[in-house]
């Protein structure tokens, strides 16, 4: 029965405190780590990590997508299966081994510690793109405080004859996100210049991610009590406004309508698993870092449960939201589409108003289909299917800033509804931060590169600044490309390894034993049949199997990106245009160096390791003076103890 | 005699038709009464028209700055149940001769709002077709709305980052006299790098850090 394969790991009780320090430890509460304050800024300080956009934006979409009520099935199913025991992976280790993802993994292996630089890595791309959306966010939040809201309507040329003519092809909301808010260029080569607005609301971003957290979790630990718990609040309040507007049910219907033929699908799955993995913002190390800070005897086993169902329920809750206001939306074009159709048809034919109404329109077309179709034919009506209003551009960035504004400004009262809006957006993105921001400063604090007296806000300080910095490729014209790059392979293929060597350490390196006795040790009962098999066999086989799934068809196709080109033919429609050939390079730094760190640190200290040996056999002195002769070629070496 | 007097009282009307009707100075007119009204919609009628032909005739004088317009200048036909017609404008010299299109044009132009205030309509509602409605200009702040707001924002984080950073500068201070063994107890509660010793329910006694690692104080 006993599934016992273990790597030899010598020296591993040396580099862990064993049980009996930890107690110690516990009573004495002395030591440099910091502390939750109480429990609860702990709860929320994860549910805001897992919580973010995400939920908003993505889950709504791939449930409508995919089969709507269906897609409830894989989800649950992959919830239980993966997301529930690496949550608890990284919990336990955290709590057990009281230390960030590279001094938790430097205690396993020390030859594992590319698996945290690779975290921290990760942690900061991801970091860098996801703030700029905050920055987005925050633009739009500075320009509700007007009415009308500046995306209500389009601006009028010069001579005020009619509105702007990329304005009139496309919308009013189109026209303020594409070139008021991101004055986007046709292609990814073109520059545009930096955006100087959107380089003040960097700054305001990452300035307010530095006040949050300056001190570490003794500042975001007090923060989360808003950004974690605003969100549901807003939600709630959305959820009462959306239905009491018209066509909103119609929007409900439509996302959970189930089409069970969908679970045969193996995207369905595939885009299930990857969304429950992405969610749960597992892989950045941010997790085992704010679990290092609990006491020893946490019950970190509830913790991982509670937190996951939360998560569930959220965007479950979060996609009832919004597909309450998309089908108010949905029913605003639909009838606005048919009163302009019904007008055209009434001015043709010169008949008083009220003839035609939305009852007998259909009744009219098909009679004057068969008396006069040439003239029908001649009048260009405009085609009104609610179902394709109800799938227009629902995801992401098109969600947030398209279709959910162009709601808002249908609704009375719309700068009251776009303020609340793009505070919850904003909480949602902050507290995400919070955890990519732990997931550098910790890594960055163990790897002893920087001076040990320098306080943790210099620490905090400079990761914001230099993520700053960087993040200013994001506030150029072809801004918007450069993030959708970074979305789509930064976060993704390097996230799906470091879980997959994780889990692989944890139970094969660490050995499932020895982490068995001390979950025993941590919560009072050791780890049932459903925690072994999972931790051992199934979360590795489906990470696997979707990291597969990402990098075959990643690799076979084209990689394209859709482009605002007003000078397109299809315009207003997005234009998919393909990667120049330089952007390879980067798509291979972005994936490939997170990924290719974990064997290549391996490997140098490999090398060190037979190198140093070889030389102390040549001096034969002992090991200590031997040591200290030794040359810091790399000031890096020096953590790789 | 009879008949030269009737020909001369049906001629003018005939010949207004024909003047209107064939004319390529005539403008379409296009009223959606119910769309902008709902319930408060009032009836298309005869007095309607001649609140019409009067309001015209006011854009003309106006425009024109010349008095002698009157609603006889104002010619309409084709009227139909949709509440739409064609109307075109004789000269006050001589009533054969048609105002051109393009001085109707402006002077509808300058005037759509007056004109569109007597029928309680809208720039949507009541139209002129070919002649574009003047969009309203657009409302021009001294300050953008959202630079405020933004200097709001990061005035607030600048008193906040300000705040805390001064705050950890005198707890340090405090530390280190603390240290310098000027003071044995305190509130019993240090916080330093996060560190809150906030475990005084149900332990026994208070953490003495005069006995405690001094490495602690100086590592922040």
């Amino acid at each position: 029965q006993r599934f016992c394969l273990k790597l030899p790991n010598p020296g591993l009780d040396e580099r862990i405190p064993s049980h009996a320090e930890l107690e110690k430890l516990e009573l004495e509460e002395a030591g440099e780590r910091p502390q939750w304050d109480n429990k609860a800024q702990y709860m929320l300080t994860c549910v805001g990590f897992c919580v973010g956009l995400g939920n908003v934006w993505r889950f709504p979409y791939l449930c409508q997508s995919h089969g709507g009520g269906a897609f409830m099935i894989p989800f649950l199913i992959l919830l239980v299966l993966e997301g529930i025991p690496l949550l608890h992976l990284e919990f336990a280790i955290g709590q057990r081994l009281r230390k960030g993802s590279i001094g938790v993994w430097r205690s396993i292996n020390p030859y594992l510690v590319g698996v945290g630089i690779a975290s921290m890595l990760v942690s900061f791309l991801v970091g860098m793109y996801y703030n700029t959306i905050i920055a987005w966010v925050m633009w739009y939040f500075f320009n509700s405080f007007q009415d009308p809201l500046p995306w209500s309507q389009c601006p009028i040329n010069e001579n005020r004859t009619g509105f702007v003519s990329e304005c009139e092809r496309s919308s009013p909301v189109d026209y303020f996100w594409y070139r008021k808010t991101l004055n986007t260029t046709p292609v990814i080569e073109d520059s545009g210049g930096l955006q100087w607005w959107i380089v003040l609301c960097l700054f305001c971003a990452w300035t307010l991610l530095w006040v949050c957290c300056l001190r570490g979790i003794e500042t975001t630990g007090k923060a989360v009590y808003v950004t974690s718990t605003l969100p549901y609040l807003v939600l709630t309040i959305f959820l009462i406004r959306g239905l009491t507007l018209k066509g909103s049910v119609s929007g409900i219907k439509f996302l959970f309508t189930p089409d069970l033929d969908e679970l045969l699908n193996p995207t369905t799955w595939l885009d299930a698993g990857a969304q429950v993995f992405y969610s749960f913002s597992l892989a950045f190390g941010g997790l085992i870092s704010f679990s290092s800070y609990n006491s020893v005897h946490n019950n970190c086993e509830q913790d991982a449960v509670i937190i996951s169902v939360i998560n569930g329920l959220t965007s479950i809750y979060a996609a009832i939201v919004i597909y309450s206001i998309i089908g108010f939306r949905a029913t605003e074009r639909f009838d606005d589409c048919l009163s302009g159709n019904i007008l055209t048809l009434l001015n043709t034919f010169d008949l008083p108003e009220g003839n035609i109404t939305e009852s007998n329109y259909e009744g009219f077309l098909q009679h004057l289909n068969s008396t006069a179709p040439q003239t029908l034919q001649e009048l260009q009506l405009k085609t009104c299917d609610m179902q394709t209003f109800l799938s227009q551009g629902v995801e992401g960035t098109g969600l947030a800033f398209i279709v959910f504004t162009e709601a808002i400004t249908k609704m009375p009262f719309s700068p009251l509804w776009s303020v609340l809006f793009f505070i919850m957006l904003f909480c949602l993105g902050l507290s995400t931060m919070f955890g990519s921001v732990e997931g550098v400063v910790v890594p960055l604090q163990d790897l002893n590169i920087l001076p040990k007296h320098w306080p943790k806000e210099a620490y905090t300080g400079l990761v914001c600044f230099v993520s700053f910095g960087l993040a200013i490729i994001f506030a150029q014209g072809s801004g918007e490309y450069w993030l959708a790059l970074f979305d789509g392979f930064a976060g993704s293929i390097p996230l799906l390894i470091i879980a997959f060597c994780e889990m692989m350490a944890v139970s094969y390196i660490y050995g499932i034993d020895r982490f068995n006795d001390d979950i025993k040790f941590m919560i009072g009962h050791k780890p049932n049949f459903f925690w072994q098999a999972t931790w051992r066999l199934v979360s590795p086989l489906i990470v696997l199997l979707i990291f597969l799934f990402y990098f075959i068809t990643t690799i076979s196709k084209e990689l394209t990106y859709i482009a605002w080109d007003p000078q397109s033919e299809n315009f207003p429609a997005l234009e998919t245009k393909s990667y120049p050939d330089w952007i390879y390079a980067i798509i291979f730094i972005l994936s490939g160096v997170p990924a290719l760190v974990i064997p290549a640190v391996a490997l140098f200290r490999l090398i060190r390791k037979s190198c140093s040996a070889r030389e102390e056999k040549h001096t034969g002195g002992d090991s200590i003076s031997h040591q200290t002769q030794i040359p810091d070629e790399l000031d890096r070496t020096r953590s790789l103890h | 005699m009879l008949a030269g007097v009737l020909l001369l009282i049906f001629l003018p009307p005939l010949v207004a038709k024909d003047l209107c009707k064939d004319s390529q100075d005539g403008f379409k007119v296009r009223l959606s009464i119910k769309t902008a009204l709902g319930d408060d919609a009032y009836e298309w009628n005869e007095s309607e028209m001649f609140l019409f032909r009067s309001t015209l005739a006011y854009a003309m004088r106006k425009q024109t700055k010349q008095d002698t317009y009157n609603i006889t200048n104002i010619l309409v036909c084709n009227d139909t149940q949709r509440v739409s017609f064609v109307f075109v404008v004789t000269s006050p010299d001589d009533p054969d001769q048609l105002i051109p299109k393009e001085q109707i044009e402006q002077a509808v132009r300058q005037n759509k709002h007056r004109i569109n205030n007597a029928f309680l309509l809208s720039d949507m509602t009541l139209e002129f077709v070919g002649i574009p409605p003047t969009l309203a200009a657009p409302i021009i702040y001294d300050t953008e709305p959202w630079l405020i707001v933004f200097g709001v924002v990061i005035g607030a984080v600048a008193v906040g980052i300000v705040a805390l950073l001064m705050s950890t500068v005198s707890k340090k201070r405090r530390a280190k006299e603390k240290a310098a063994g000027l003071s044995e107890e305190d509130e019993g509660i240090v916080k330093e790098n996060g560190t809150a010793l906030s475990g005084l329910g149900g332990k026994e006694g208070v953490y003495n850090q005069t006995f405690s690692n001094d490495n602690r104080f100086t590592e922040l």
